[in-house]
C-alpha cells in the first residue's frame, strides 16, 4: 500500500482510510473494544481496582505463551489465563475477608507468579513466539472478521451483565457495608465484576497489546470521573473518551510508521491530564 | 399507645459459638426514639443485626413489624457503622440518596435506567427526604466535600428516603464535634415524631442524646435493661449494671450528665472450651 500521506482534507482522509478492508476491520474491533472498555473501565476506576486489571492484562503474557507451547489459538491462551487471574484474586480476596483493601498484596503475587509462568513457557517453546512485540504492545493489522465477531459477542456478553448489575455493583462498589445491609450480594459481585474484567482486558489488549492495556481503560474513565461526579454522565464521557482516543489513534497510525499503541496511549494520557486541567482551572 | 415496632422476649444472641447477650426483653414501638448504649463489646450491633435477620436468636422470640426478623427488611432504614467512611468518594450526596432508594434493584444505574414518571417520582422523593435532614443547600456537592455532620445527614436521608417503619442507626454521632452531635440528635428526634418511625440508634456516650430520649436500651454483662431515661438513667442502677460507680449529675438547667462510663467491656463470662 506504500506510505500513505496525510492531506488537509478530511473526508478524503477517511475515505482512504476506509478503502481497505483491514482498517474497516480494525475500526470494527476498536470500536467494540472502546465501548467495553469505556463501561468496564469505569466501574474499576471507580473500585479502585486499576492494580487487580493491570494483572488480570499481565496474564496475557503467560496465556499466550502457553497457549503457543500447548499448540493452542493464541486469543484462546489470553482468555483462559485473563480469567483465572480474575478467580484467583477474587477468591483470595474473599478468602481474606477483609474484601478489596486485602487483595493488593494477593494481586502482587499472582502477577509475578504469571509472569514468571510466562517466561518459563517462552523459553520452553523453543520457537521464537513471533507475535510476543504485537502481544505486549498491540498492532491493527491482520484483525480478520472473524475476530471482529468474536469481540462483538463478548462485548455483547459483558454489557449485558452489566446493563443487568449495574446498579447495585455502584452501591456495592461505593459503600458495600451498605450494599450488603440491603441484601445485595457483594461477594458475588465481587467475583463477577472480577470475570468481567478480565473479558475486557483479554479483548482490549488485542488492539492495545497486553501492556497498553490501561490507554482504553484506565485513563478515559479516570478524565471522565475526574470531570463529573454524575454517574451517569461519566459513564457516557467515559465510553465517549476511549471511542475518541482509539479512532483518532487508528487514524492517525494508519497514516504513520509508528505503532498504533504508542498514538491510543498518548492520546489517553494527553486526555487525562487535560481533564485534571479543567478540573482544577475550570470546575 | 402504638403498636410495638420490635419485640424481644427472652432473646439470646451468640456470635461465632460465644454468647453475647442472653434473657433479652425489649420493646421498641412507633414513634419512640430509643438509644442503644453499652461500652465495646456489649452486644449493640448484634442487636440490630438480630433485629434484622442476620443473626440467629433462639431461644426466645423476637418479632419485627408483627413477623419474624428478616421478614420486613423493606421497611427497615439502617445505617451501618462506618469504619473509616471513605471521604473521597467521587459520588455527590444526592446520588447517594438515590442509590439509598433504588440502589439494590437490578438495572442500570440513575439516570440511564429510570426514564419516564417513575424516574420524576424517584428524583421527588429523593429531594423530599434531602429537604427533610435540611441538606438542601449541599446535596449537590460531592461527600468529600463535605462536613462531618453534613455527611451524616445525606447519610441519615439515605437511611430515611424508603419511608421505613423502622430506622436503625448505628453510631452516627461518631467522629461528630458536640454541636453536631446534639443537631442530628435533635434531627433524629424530629424525624422520629413527623414521620412515626421506630428510631433506634446505638451510641456509646448518652450525653449528646439525654435530652431527646424516649428510652434506653443498656447493654452490659450479657444483659439488657430498658426504660424511659429518668427511670434507668440513675446512679444506682447505672453503677449495678455495669459493676463499677458511675454518676448522674443533674445539672443547673436541670439535663442529666452521666460521669464515669466504664469504656473496657465488664467482665461477662467469657467461656473457653
Amino acid at each position: 500500500m506504500g506510505n500513505p500521506t496525510l492531506s488537509w482534507n478530511l473526508v478524503s482522509d477517511v475515505h482512504r482510510l476506509l478503502e481497505y478492508q483491514f482498517m474497516v476491520n480494525a475500526l470494527q474491533a476498536g470500536t467494540i473494544v472502546a465501548v467495553m472498555a469505556g463501561v468496564v473501565g469505569w466501574y474499576m476506576v471507580l473500585r479502585r481496582q486499576s492494580f487487580a486489571g493491570h494483572t488480570i492484562a499481565v496474564m496475557a503474557f503467560p496465556g499466550a505463551s502457553g497457549a503457543a507451547l500447548a499448540g493452542l489459538p493464541t486469543a484462546l491462551g489470553y482468555y483462559l489465563a485473563c480469567g483465572i487471574a480474575a478467580l484467583t484474586i477474587g477468591r483470595a480476596g474473599g478468602a481474606a475477608g477483609r474484601g478489596r483493601s486485602g487483595e493488593s498484596a494477593t494481586i502482587g503475587v499472582v502477577q509475578v507468579a504469571g509472569l514468571a509462568a510466562g517466561f518459563l513457557f517462552l523459553s520452553l517453546y523453543s520457537g521464537v513466539l513471533e507475535q510476543l512485540e504485537t502481544l505486549l504492545f498491540g498492532t491493527f493489522l491482520g484483525i480478520d472478521s472473524n475476530q471482529v465477531l468474536t469481540l462483538l459477542v463478548i462485548a455483547v456478553v459483558v454489557l449485558g451483565v452489566l446493563a443487568l448489575v449495574g446498579r447495585p455493583l455502584l452501591l456495592a462498589s461505593l459503600d458495600p457495608e451498605l450494599a450488603r445491609a440491603r441484601g445485595v450480594p457483594v461477594g458475588a459481585l465481587d467475583i463477577g465484576f472480577l470475570l468481567v474484567l478480565s473479558l475486557a482486558v483479554a479483548a482490549t489488549s488485542q488492539i492495545t497489546g497486553a501492556l497498553l492495556v490501561f490507554a482504553l481503560l484506565v485513563a478515559p474513565a479516570a478524565a471522565a470521573q475526574a470531570l463529573t461526579p454524575r454517574p451517569g454522565l461519566s459513564l457516557v464521557l467515559s465510553v465517549a473518551f476511549a471511542l475518541l482516543v482509539t479512532w483518532v489513534g487508528l487514524g492517525i497510525s494508519y497514516f504513520s510508521i509508528y505503532p498504533l499503541g504508542f498514538f491510543v496511549t498518548s492520546l489517553a494520557f494527553g486526555l487525562y491530564v487535560l481533564a485534571q486541567l479543567v478540573r482544577r482551572l475550570v470546575l | 399507645m402504638n403498636e410495638p415496632a420490635i419485640e424481644l422476649r427472652g432473646a439470646r444472641a451468640s456470635m461465632g459459638g460465644q454468647e453475647v447477650w442472653s434473657d433479652v426483653d425489649l420493646v421498641v414501638r412507633s414513634g419512640e426514639f430509643v438509644a442503644v448504649l453499652g461500652s465495646n463489646g456489649s452486644g449493640k450491633s448484634t442487636l440490630l443485626r438480630v433485629i434484622l435477620g442476620l443473626v440467629e436468636s433462639a431461644p426466645g422470640t423476637v418479632s419485627v413489624l408483627g413477623g419474624p426478623p428478616g421478614g420486613a427488611n423493606r421497611e427497615i432504614g439502617y445505617l451501618p457503622q462506618r469504619h473509616g467512611f471513605d471521604s473521597t468518594l467521587p459520588i455527590r450526596g444526592v446520588d447517594l440518596v438515590r442509590l439509598g432508594l433504588d440502589g439494590a434493584r437490578w438495572g442500570l444505574p440513575s439516570p440511564l435506567g429510570s426514564r419516564g414518571a417513575s424516574g420524576r417520582r424517584a428524583r421527588e422523593r429523593v429531594g423530599e427526604v434531602i429537604e427533610l435532614v435540611g441538606a438542601g443547600a449541599y446535596a449537590e456537592r460531592t461527600l468529600g466535600e463535605l462536613s462531618g455532620g453534613e455527611r451524616q445527614r445525606i447519610l441519615i436521608a439515605q437511611a430515611l428516603v424508603r419511608r421505613p417503619r423502622i430506622v436503625m442507626l448505628d453510631e452516627p454521632l461518631d467522629s461528630l464535634d458536640l454541636p453536631n452531635q446534639a443537631a442530628v440528635s435533635a434531627l433524629v428526634q424530629r424525624i422520629c415524631r413527623a414521620e412515626n418511625v421506630a428510631v433506634l440508634l446505638v451510641a456509646h456516650d448518652v450525653n449528646p442524646l439525654l435530652s431527646y430520649l424516649d428510652q434506653v436500651i443498656y447493654l452490659a454483662g450479657g444483659r439488657a435493661l430498658q426504660g424511659p431515661v429518668e427511670q434507668v438513667i440513675t446512679s444506682a442502677t447505672l453503677s449495678e449494671l455495669y459493676g463499677a460507680p458511675i454518676e448522674v449529675l443533674r445539672t443547673s438547667d436541670g439535663r442529666l450528665v452521666v460521669v464515669g462510663q466504664p469504656e473496657a467491656p465488664h467482665v461477662h463470662g467469657h467461656r473457653h472450651d
